[in-house]
């Protein structure tokens, strides 16, 4: 496919006319969590999750605070190895890998708490967030300057995310809006096909919510995404399926709609949230 | 097909676009710029015909070349030798402190091993033993430390941070209680001595006298500032930044961070025993304090004083280096404590070195307002002269005191005898330290003020310019 250029990783495979390969890979979930299990000590943060992920589908992580979702994304990016179970990423086991390696069989992911490079400018930090995928590993006998790909992507990456203007200044000195929306240009930038979303729109107010959940939306087409979202509206119009997490259990794996519905969520989580929005006709 | 702009999320139209995995270009955005051609890029990477850069290094090599011209003396091509050297090491010290955040307290591990095993190479090329011209003995120097920091490195490289500073003075203090044991290495207290007049002679270049082995030194010293420069411009070279920005992250774009710096911290030894090949040759003696903690510290210092955070920072720091320790200690014996008063207040007030006070001062220049804060500058000089003349004095008194007693209290200073036991001449000096102090205070005042403006246009220009 010519219009998905470079962008389209050269791990990530996706659309186009499909080869064996890619078809079994349609067949095979993105990503699979069976009785995932961690503890701190004595205490079970996350007990027992099991979930599957389809190609392309996007998930939306929800559940009270506390509720063990970032633990979750931790396990799964290889932050934290679990205690028992597995991950598994296109069929194959993750689970105790480092994140590095995990990164490189095509999963990425963003931060809660923003984690760019402060002092590399916009463009530097998302030319190190392709430079693995594109083969250039450790190497020092080329000059960033002669890699035409990686430049190529990082400008491209640089219009994706609205930051072109803002090229060469320091990370550091962006907005906070600006510097999540870089956030999420580096974990795209690899081309990985199963991206990490840890509450993307923390700390925004709606309106910039809205603009980022669209961006959002743009720069994941074509992957799997899993994303922890607070607002239920951003929740509602983004995910094909809602996992909700309360006390380290997926109490609800179901699309939206059911999910909304699911009496044991209302209960122990949405309650008024959903109350809410019905009421006012959303 | 549909363009992002004019679908619905979650329509149907969305659903076909993810299937096929297309619109990763966004509406109404620009066409991606095509590097090479990009007007701004040019400015900011390595390009060989870049005419700014071509100054630069030419008048970088033109300086190592006629520095000796200008500077005849047989002590000013001791000097410029020794700078040369510095020069390198600092250099290479930067590469894992600057670029890449990592703090060492024994960097001179592996310049001090670079000159072992020069020195015994060169030995060994005297005794007919192997035929490797002069002039190639640093890079043995450079590929021995290679070898250690392959195997210390391992090590070292496994930690970051604080552990990893703990390590190398770990690793420091090991190596120098190496040198005390092993005396048929090390040489014990003597060191060991070598003859650089030997081996083939091309051209019939001996570096007998010492500007032959100065021009050696030179060329080694532009090649090698030349190539550590050409690795902050490489893949490897902008990853140790993201890893000494934030090595968390570098571990999610798939980079394992202990390679990382392995990597850069043989690749840093290389160079460290370039410029201790160097020095073997320099001094024809390699004792073993090369290798010790003070020598680590002194690397730490300058690199830091000529500032880490600038690629040419420890150039400046090498030169200090050798300006210090040649030229203040024969001033006085108090050097040491000069030299601390320095990094002390370097730390302090300028903590990126002397290279951040030059850019900083290059970019109100570049916005055209230096000519406003010269005057503040003399004064801050002339003010901080006054106080330095009189701390300076007691320092000098107390040294002669403690020191040179025998000699009776009084001392030359600056051209005057002073009488370290008279209270006039302490009343004196304290009172000339106060009034400079406090002439400084007012000069420095004054100067805040004025910078603290400066700066807020120069931000507002930007932004204004930004904008257009």
């Amino acid at each position: 496919m010519s219009t998905a250029g470079p962008l389209q990783g050269a791990k990530a495979p996706s659309g186009g006319s499909a080869t064996p390969k890619e078809s079994r890979l349609g067949a095979m979930p993105a990503l699979e969590l069976k009785d995932l299990r961690k503890s701190f000590g004595k205490t079970e943060i996350i007990r027992g999750c099991s979930l599957q992920v389809a190609q392309g589908e996007r998930i939306a992580v929800i559940g009270p605070n506390g509720a063990g979702k970032s633990t979750l994304f931790n396990l799964i990016s290889g932050r934290f190895a679990p205690t028992s179970g597995e991950v598994l990423l296109n069929g194959h086991r993750i689970d105790g890998k480092k994140p590095f390696e995990i990164n490189r069989l095509g999963l990425s992911r963003s931060f809660q708490i923003t984690n760019i490079f402060p002092k590399l400018s916009v463009f530097e930090n998302l030319r190190c967030g392709v430079l693995w995928s594109l083969g250039y590993k450790y190497t020092f006998l080329k000059f960033l300057a002669d890699l035409d790909d990686a430049n190529e992507r990082a400008e491209q990456l640089l219009q994706m995310i609205r930051l072109h203007k803002k090229r060469d200044v320091l990370a550091m000195n962006l907005t906070y809006a600006e510097q999540r929306a870089l956030e999420v240009g580096i974990t795209i930038a690899g081309g990985a096909n199963v991206i990490l979303l840890d509450e993307p729109t923390a700390g925004m107010s709606r309106e910039e919510t809205r603009r980022f959940i669209e961006l959002i939306k743009e720069v994941t087409v074509g992957k799997t995404l899993l994303t922890v979202e607070h607002d239920m509206g951003v929740v509602f119009g983004l995910a094909d399926k809602i996992a909700v997490v309360v006390y380290g259990e997926i109490i609800a794996y179901d699309t939206p709609e059911r999910v909304r519905a699911n009496q044991r969520v209302q209960e122990a989580y949405l309650g008024s949230s959903v109350a809410h929005q019905q009421a006012g006709g959303h | 097909m549909n363009t992002l702009s004019n679908i619905e999320p979650g329509s149907e139209a969305e659903r076909e676009n993810r299937r096929a995995g297309v619109p990763m270009g966004l509406p109404g955005a620009a066409p991606a710029r095509v590097p090479g051609r990009h007007s701004r890029k040019d400015y900011y990477e390595f390009k060989p015909y870049n005419v700014g850069r071509w100054i630069v290094w030419g008048g970088f090599a033109l300086l190592l070349m006629v520095a000796p011209m200008l500077f005849t003396s047989s002590l000013a091509h001791t000097m410029l030798s020794q700078m040369g050297i510095a020069i390198i090491v600092c250099l290479s010290y930067n590469m894992i402190l600057g670029q890449g955040g990592m703090l060492s307290f024994g960097h001179a591990v592996y310049s001090g091993m670079g000159a072992f095993l020069a020195i015994h190479t060169l030995n060994l090329v005297s005794k007919g033993g192997w035929p490797i011209p002069v002039s190639l003995i640093p890079v043995v120097g450079g590929i021995s430390s290679m070898f250690f920091a392959v195997l210390l490195g391992y090590v070292t490289t496994k930690k970051a941070a604080t552990p990893f500073a703990m390590i190398t003075l770990g690793i420091g203090e090991l190596v120098w209680a190496s040198a005390l044991m092993f005396p048929e290495f090390f040489g014990g207290e003597g060191g060991i001595s070598g003859n650089r007049v030997t081996g083939p002679k091309p051209l019939g270049i001996t570096f007998g006298p010492q500007l032959q082995l100065y021009y050696l030194i030179a060329t080694y010293t532009f090649v090698c500032t030349a190539l550590m420069f050409a690795f902050t411009r490489t893949p490897l070279g902008r990853m140790i930044n993201a890893v000494r920005d934030n090595p968390e992250r570098v571990e999610f774009v798939g980079y394992d961070t202990q390679k990382v710096r392995y990597i850069v911290f043989i690749l840093s030894a290389f160079f460290a025993g370039i410029s201790g090949g160097l020095a073997a040759l320099n001094f024809e003696i390699v004792t073993s304090e090369v290798v010790g903690g003070p020598r680590s510290g002194a690397y730490l210092l300058f690199t830091f004083l000529g500032g880490a955070t600038f690629f040419f920072g420890p150039i400046i720091g090498g030169v200090l280096m050798v300006l210090a320790g040649v030229l203040l200690s024969e001033l006085t014996k108090a050097w040491l404590l000069y030299l601390g008063l320095v990094f002390l207040f370097m730390v302090m007030y300028a903590p990126g070195g002397i290279a951040s006070l030059i850019m900083m001062n290059l970019r109100v220049a570049s916005f055209g307002r230096l000519k406003e804060i010269w005057v503040s500058y003399l004064a801050l000089a002339v003010t901080a002269l006054i106080a330095l003349i009189g701390a300076a004095a007691m320092i000098e008194m107390l040294y002669h005191l403690k020191l040179n007693a025998a000699l009776g209290p009084e001392l030359t200073f600056m051209g005057a005898r002073l009488n370290a036991h008279g209270v006039d001449t302490w009343f004196g000096a304290i009172f000339v330290m106060l009034t400079g102090i406090g002439m400084f205070e007012v000069a420095r005042r004054h100067y805040v003020r004025q910078w603290g403006e400066i700066q807020e246009y120069i931000e507002k220009e930007m932004k204004r310019r930004e904008t257009l």
